[in-house]
């Protein structure tokens, strides 16, 4: 396919649109289909068929807002509606050009407003297994641009400049990533999508893949013209079978449009991707250990260096980078270095998605430009704490990240300010806490997490989080002295500072955090043996259920 | 590439020392007599990196470094020993021993144990964190050798010297995390283990007395894992 084939392409996809006078799109991803989202879009087309009316009913992906499932859309007046149900389409579709249906308008808007979509797009707009809706919303223009009209070293300049960083949580300069795996000699280079995506309460990536596969892909195709790269793997958990299926469907419909495979474009460049399915270990998303996965060995880190940008897959130079950080690729080549870098902070640009979750109005995925502060992200995108309660922490960056409490709501997100306050960005996932959650609880959640996940590579995070977990046992059991929460401080320093990989290396944080934060929680709980949320159950004082815990002794050898 | 240009000058404790451009820093200090311990490195197999108990204090560097897999890089500065690394390695060995039945006084290994020579080397003389205990199954069921995962600290020398030097591959890792277990074949008892040539060389390389050849304990128990960068030489001879 060549510049004017894919504008023809777009412009036959747009032309299709006219015909129908309305349309209503129905979100088709993992939380509202298991609402039975699927039904309500079956009823949607019964009842349009019967009304005779120009209505376009259309399978989307996410539209958000995943707390109001099933999700409708109604265009061109942009009307949302939540929880609807399949006996609603009747009234949905004779409301259409009239008032909206106002028993089903919960106010949706205030959700919306003050989100900025660059990797959300084309999510709820299009439908993800139909490459032509992709294409009518300047889909491919990218890829195609780049490869007739740019050189590699354009296309890098152009990521240089809009200051993109990592999505995935580490925050390395995109470009200078980029930069480096072309810089470095090899026949054979690699891309690699990093789609294990594994923090409890996070699902930006999924969401992505589940909506808009195709932007993936272009920004896939177009890292791999930047570095010269031939071949691509995408590497997606398998408990994510319908973004693995959507996968599939876009990069068949990608080929058969000449978009992958050989000679695109009429050019010289040959690339093709496959899925590799990640078989449920946290670790391999971290990047040694998902390139060993991939070359069909156990899933373990190596040291680096030598990073996977000079010996990666097969030993050859691969680039890795996360969904999300793929989905920005192609907007920033479509608008320019500089739109991207116009939005953001000084040293993060751009816009980030975040996966709202835990005690929260509004559950679901948000998009906003780096900057914003976390006040504005909970309590006005996400409508604050619900049933009247407190709010009591926020949690990000997932196992690797931290608890920040009410004094940091007004900290600006970017990675570094996130790092300074203890936490992280991590890959997105946003979990909002009240007054009944209980940090020492969630430390040990967390702990508990690490321990199960760690892949028993190096003893610090294999031994070391075993121990921290007993210890955070023994505090939220009201059985722990002052002498534990020394030993524990200890511990993160040591698990912190010796561990092989990202794993161990952030397993502290969450008890770092919420010791520098909550200290007063553990101080609770040992000197009191009192739990402040009431969560631990500690016991009643009676000689029994201390006696198996207290015989922490020293064993000589 | 001239002679001279692959040999790189470093100063480790403060001592200059040259080095080749291809060695690392475990070896460099090791030819000048400098101690750093180690338990997952031998000298013959690939390096995993996974002990961190050889971690340095490498100046400029943003975290401590595994000596056994960072090449020397020329003006580096090297630091071994320092308060902070001493009490890494000291609670990454009490890691050791709290997390399976390290229990000297028992052990056929007694004496001839590369862990309990760090512990005592280390200034180890108790470990504080409680010990775990887990259940774990002995395999006797060799002729000749016996696993007691009880013992194992899951260097992985078995697997490596395995696949590297004997090439059979019988060995392997299974499970994660503190569940992980070194396997025979596809957890086939050893003594029904199709691949297993009986060479022996996983119990020679053995630190602890994870493996251990059957009616040997104590004096007579001593290991010879020194054959190794021997037979490696003799192996990439005979390639070329």
């Amino acid at each position: 396919m060549n510049a004017e084939e894919l504008q023809q392409l777009a412009a036959e996809a747009r032309d299709e649109r006219p015909q129908f006078d309305y349309e209503v799109n129905v979100c088709m991803g993992t939380g509202c289909l298991s609402q039975h989202s699927d039904r309500v879009k079956n009823a949607l087309e019964k009842e349009a068929e019967i009304s005779g009316r120009k209505c376009h009913v259309r399978r989307t992906g996410c539209m958000g807002l995943c707390a109001a499932g099933p999700m409708v859309l109604v265009e061109p007046a942009e009307t949302r509606y939540g929880h609807v149900h399949e006996g609603d389409a009747q009234e949905i579709v004779a409301s259409l050009g009239g008032d909206p249906v106002a028993r089903l308008d919960p106010q949706l808007r205030g959700y919306f407003e003050g989100q900025k979509h660059v990797v959300l797009e084309n999510s709820g707009h299009i439908d993800p297994e139909k490459i032509e809706e992709y294409i009518a919303r300047d889909g491919y223009e990218a890829l195609v641009k780049a490869v007739t009209e740019m050189s590699p070293g354009q296309v890098i300049e152009q990521i240089m400049k809009s200051g993109l960083r990592g999505r995935g949580g580490g925050g390395y300069p995109t470009g200078l990533k980029w930069d480096t795996v072309a810089k470095v000699k090899g026949a054979q280079k690699y891309v690699i999508c990093n789609g294990d995506e594994g923090d409890p309460g996070a699902f930006m990536d999924r969401s992505v893949l589940e909506s808009d596969p195709q932007r993936v892909i272009e920004g896939m195709a177009i890292a791999a013209y930047a570095i010269g790269a031939a071949k691509g793997y995408i590497y997606v958990r398998a408990e994510y079978p319908l973004a693995v299926q959507r996968l599939t469907v876009a990069l068949q419909q990608a080929r058969r449009r000449g978009l992958l495979g050989s000679g695109i474009c009429e050019t010289t460049f040959n690339f093709d991707i496959d899925i590799r399915l990640g078989a449920g270990a946290f670790v391999c998303g971290e990047e040694t250990a998902l390139i060993a996965s991939i070359e069909g060995k156990r899933g373990t880190p190596r040291p680096r260096p030598p990073y996977p940008a000079v010996s990666g897959l097969w030993g050859a130079p691969t680039l890795i980078n996360n969904v999300e950080t793929f989905a920005n690729v192609a907007p920033i080549l479509r608008h320019g270095g500089e739109w991207f870098s116009s939005m953001g902070t000084a040293r993060s640009k751009g816009t980030k998605v975040f996966a709202l979750t835990g005690k929260i109005q509004r559950t679901g995925l948000v998009e906003v430009p780096m900057g914003m502060t976390l006040r504005q992200i909970i309590f006005g995108i996400g409508g604050g704490v619900p049933d009247g309660r407190k709010f009591k922490a926020v949690q990000t960056g997932g196992p690797s990240g931290g608890c920040l409490p009410e004094e940091h709501l007004d900290l600006s997100i970017s990675y570094d300010a996130l790092i300074s306050a203890g936490s992280m960005m991590g890959s997105g996932g946003m979990i909002v806490m009240d007054d009944t959650s209980c940090m020492v609880s969630v430390a040990r959640f967390f702990m508990e997490f690490c321990m199960t996940e760690s892949c028993g590579k190096c003893v610090p995070c294999r031994a070391g989080t075993v121990q921290m977990y007993e210890l955070l046992t023994r505090i939220t059991k009201g059985v722990a002295t002052h002498r534990d929460l020394d030993r524990l401080t200890d511990l993160c320093e040591v698990v912190g500072a010796t561990s092989l990989c990202g794993l161990g290396q952030t397993a502290p944080n969450p008890v770092l955090s919420t010791l520098r934060y909550f200290r007063h929680e553990y101080l609770a709980h040992i000197d009191e043996k009192r739990c402040p949320a009431g969560v631990c159950e500690i016991g009643t004082g009676h000689p029994a259920d201390s006696a198996e815990v207290t015989v922490a002794g020293e064993v000589h050898v | 590439m001239s002679a001279e240009a692959n040999i790189r000058t470093l100063t480790i404790d403060e001592v200059d020392v040259s080095a080749r451009a291809d060695q690392t820093i475990l070896e460099a200090a090791r030819e000048h007599n400098i101690e750093i311990p180690t338990l997952c490195h031998l000298e013959g197999l690939s390096e995993v990196g996974a002990c961190r108990l050889c971690l340095v204090q490498v100046k400029g560097a943003r975290r401590l470094l595994p000596a056994c897999v960072t090449r020397v890089e020329e003006g580096m500065e090297v630091t071994t020993h320092s308060p902070r690394i001493d009490r890494y390695r000291t609670m990454v060995l009490e890691l050791f021993f709290a997390e399976r039945n390290h229990v000297c006084s028992v052990c056929v290994a007694n004496g001839n144990c590369e862990l309990q020579t760090l512990a005592l080397r280390l200034g180890m003389t108790h470990v504080e964190m409680p010990y775990q205990y887990p259940q774990l199954p002995v395999d006797a069921s060799h002729p000749r050798f016996t696993v007691d995962h009880n013992r194992c600290v899951l260097c992985t020398r078995c697997v490596r010297v395995c696949g590297e030097i004997e090439g059979a591959n019988t060995w392997g890792v299974m499970g994660r995390g503190a569940q992980s277990l070194v396997i025979t074949d596809l957890k086939e008892p050893w003594g029904e283990s199709e691949t297993c040539t009986s060479c022996g060389k996983c119990v020679q390389v053995c630190p602890t007395g994870a493996l251990f050849e059957k009616s040997r304990a104590g004096m007579r128990a001593q290991k010879h894992p020194e054959f190794l960068p021997y037979l490696r030489i003799m192996r990439e001879g005979e390639q070329q």
